[in-house]
């Protein structure tokens, strides 16, 4: 560690008035100051260990441990031991295959055209605007709205009866949706709800780092003939790849945790099993389902632990198309 | 000591010496970049989103202006009706909205004020203090990113049950008092605009480091604490997941509430939006007022990666 600091002695406390401080005292000082100096960093961060610590990582780890247990919501201090039973029970139930093909497939069908759109908004505010902070603050307005609200406002307007959508389909002569019950509409409602709530956010990203880009960059393509198409695919993008990795894997974890904006859809009985047959329902839906509906935490745990894994997984996909990219560019 | 703003010295050779580590120059240059002249028809395409960014919101006072029959006629309304104090009136006594309303003030007030001070602490230590492991525990803080909330869930419901926390306030609260992404935030912030010669100046007069904390950090960091206040407290607001776990009807945050009122067994609509309503407009308030800074604040975070 001394080795590390080699200079830090330069700046150690003040010499006020050394002829009356005693030797003793002055080493005393001295050691306390260096005391300050090793201890401090890690006071400092030790407030966010200590809590990710205790309500982060401990409970992920004791989640483990639950999954292995019968615990029930109505008794929440008696654990009985049964192994694997609880993931068992949750691999052979069909439900929960369906909400992870619902959670994947709702993920895929948000993620893709937000952060398209978002791109291609973020192109759009990167021009010279007139009241550009106008355009920018309004496209983030629906970050300001909770999930919650959000949720309920577009469960108006999907509603089959009386929902605004359908509405104007009717008015424009198309036919009328059931968009809930649907397969497909369900997963296209919530999708847009979160396309919705999430745009304006990843807009501002790519514009933050498309504005990084060093203009030079733009010049020389143009002295060299590119249109602004061209710009865009061969200097844009490129300058932008590790900020578009970036809101990917955010959006991929975003999505899949969704859970209000299934739940909240139609509420009721019906949210909690997102939809009469589980056509929208997501993983946490699942988990709060088999959790806090029907009061067995046993296997909501063991849910989570699916979650981690499918997590995992996730990322290792993601590491794999990375290094396939990396090593097709080279 | 007051500090209005912080210099940034061109001789960096000194530093440098003295340091070991050169600094990273600032990526984020704003201004730089394309700067071509929009033309119509980005003026059209913004209009159009715009459009669509707002037009939910202003559904949700429409809706809660009328009569829930009015909304779900066959040519539904497009103007705001006047039934909008009736429904606020009535969920208020449905919904325990006072309650909730004061509980998120609590909830997002203390997550807030914790996040700044601890993450502004950790992000200052980050950026400009050396010790053993620095780097290590700086990509763990980021790794922690990753982990959804989901996969901790059942275990912290019975952790805040076993310690007296259950469906009290507590449990929320204290799951979020520093967060990850703020620690990222104020230390990108606190390694471009925070001098080493400040603290060493101060380290010189004598300054202990929780004085070089008070007195120099703090000052300096204050901006970015603006931004990332304004970012914590609309997050914290907009909560849904944990709080709906975790707290009940008789003690709910306004989200949770919210969540409430419409899984009842036959909630009327109308009342839904006024609820609804009630729970964003503190937000876009803030929004309308301090706009050009959270926006500034989501780009300059994004961006010093």
């Amino acid at each position: 560690m001394a080795t590390s600091t080699p200079t830090r002695d330069t700046y150690g406390p003040p010499d006020r008035g050394s002829q009356q401080i005693s030797a003793a005292r002055q080493k005393w000082r001295s050691r306390l100051w260096r005391f300050d100096d090793k201890a401090s960093p890690y006071a400092y961060i030790a407030p966010f260990f200590l809590v990710f610590g205790a309500f982060g990582l401990y409970p992920l780890i004791y989640t483990g441990w639950i999954a292995l247990h019968r615990v029930e919501m109505t008794g929440l201090d008696q654990m009985q031991w049964v192994g694997w039973d609880n993931f068992s029970r949750i691999l052979q139930d069909s439900e929960f295959w369906t909400a992870v093909s619902n959670t994947f497939l709702i993920g895929v069908m948000s993620t893709v055209p937000q952060l398209l759109v978002a791109l291609g908004l973020a192109h759009l505010l990167n021009y010279k605007l007139r009241a550009s902070t106008f355009w920018r603050t309004i496209i983030l307005t629906p970050y300001a709205t909770s999930v919650a609200s959000a949720a309920l406002v577009f469960a108006l307007v999907f509603r089959a009866d009386g929902g605004l959508l359908n509405w104007v389909l009717h008015f424009i002569g198309l036919g009328h949706t059931n968009w809930t019950n649907g397969h497909w509409t369900s997963k296209i409602a919530i999708s847009i709800i979160v396309i919705w709530r999430w745009t304006g956010y990843n807009t501002l990203i790519y514009l933050a780092a498309m504005q990084a880009v060093p203009t030079d960059l733009y010049e020389a393509a143009s002295i060299d003939g590119a249109s602004r198409w061209q710009q865009f695919r061969k200097v844009t993008i490129p300058s932008l790849r590790p900020t578009i990795l970036f809101t990917i894997v955010i959006s991929t974890i975003g999505s899949m945790q969704l859970f209000g904006e299934p739940l909240l859809l139609e509420g009721g009985t019906l949210g909690a099993t997102g939809g009469n047959e589980n056509q929208y329902e997501t993983l946490s839906v699942y988990l709060y389902n088999y959790g806090w509906n029907l009061g067995h935490l046993g296997p909501a745990a063991a849910v989570a632990w699916a979650m981690l894994a499918l997590l995992l997984i996730i990322a290792a996909i993601n590491w794999l198309i990375g290094r396939f990219v990396r090593k097709s560019a080279a | 000591m007051t500090i209005t703003s912080p210099t940034r010295t061109r001789d960096s050779s000194v530093r440098q010496a003295a340091h070991g580590a050169p600094r990273r120059p600032s990526r984020f240059k704003p201004g730089a970049g394309q700067q071509m002249k929009a033309g119509p028809f980005a003026y059209i395409a913004l209009l159009v989103v715009g459009i669509a960014s707002v037009l939910p919101l202003y559904w949700t006072l429409v809706a809660a202006s009328h009569t829930q029959d009015e909304v779900l006629d066959s040519t539904p309304p497009f103007l705001p009706g006047g039934r909008l104090m009736h429904n606020l009136d009535a969920a208020w006594d449905q919904a325990h909205l006072g309650k909730a309303i004061v509980n998120s003030i609590v909830v997002s007030g203390c997550i807030t004020a914790a996040t700044l001070f601890f993450c502004t602490l950790a992000g200052y230590a980050f950026a400009k203090m050396r010790f053993r492991g620095r780097g290590g525990l700086m990509t763990a803080v980021i790794a922690t990113l990753t982990i959804p909330p989901q996969l901790s869930v059942v275990p912290l419901f019975m952790m805040m049950s076993d310690i007296g926390w259950g469906g009290k306030l507590e449990s929320v609260i204290f799951p979020t008092l520093v967060s990850a992404f703020g620690v990222f935030f104020m230390r990108q912030y606190l390694s471009e605009a925070l001098p080493y010669e400040l603290i060493e100046a101060a380290k010189i007069d004598g300054a202990n480091n929780i004085r070089v904390v008070l007195s120099i950090v703090l000052p300096v960091a204050r901006p970015a604490m603006m931004v990332l206040g304004m970012l914590t407290f609309v997050q914290a607001w907009n909560d849904f997941f944990w709080p709906y776990l975790a707290l009940n009807q008789q003690n709910p945050t306004l989200q949770v509430a919210l969540g409430q009122l419409s899984a009842s067994y036959t909630p009327d609509q109308s009342i839904v939006m006024a609820g609804a309503l009630i729970s964003t407009l503190p937000l876009l308030v803030v929004f309308v007022i301090f706009g050009k800074r959270i926006v500034g604040g989501i780009m300059s975070g994004a961006v010093k990666g």
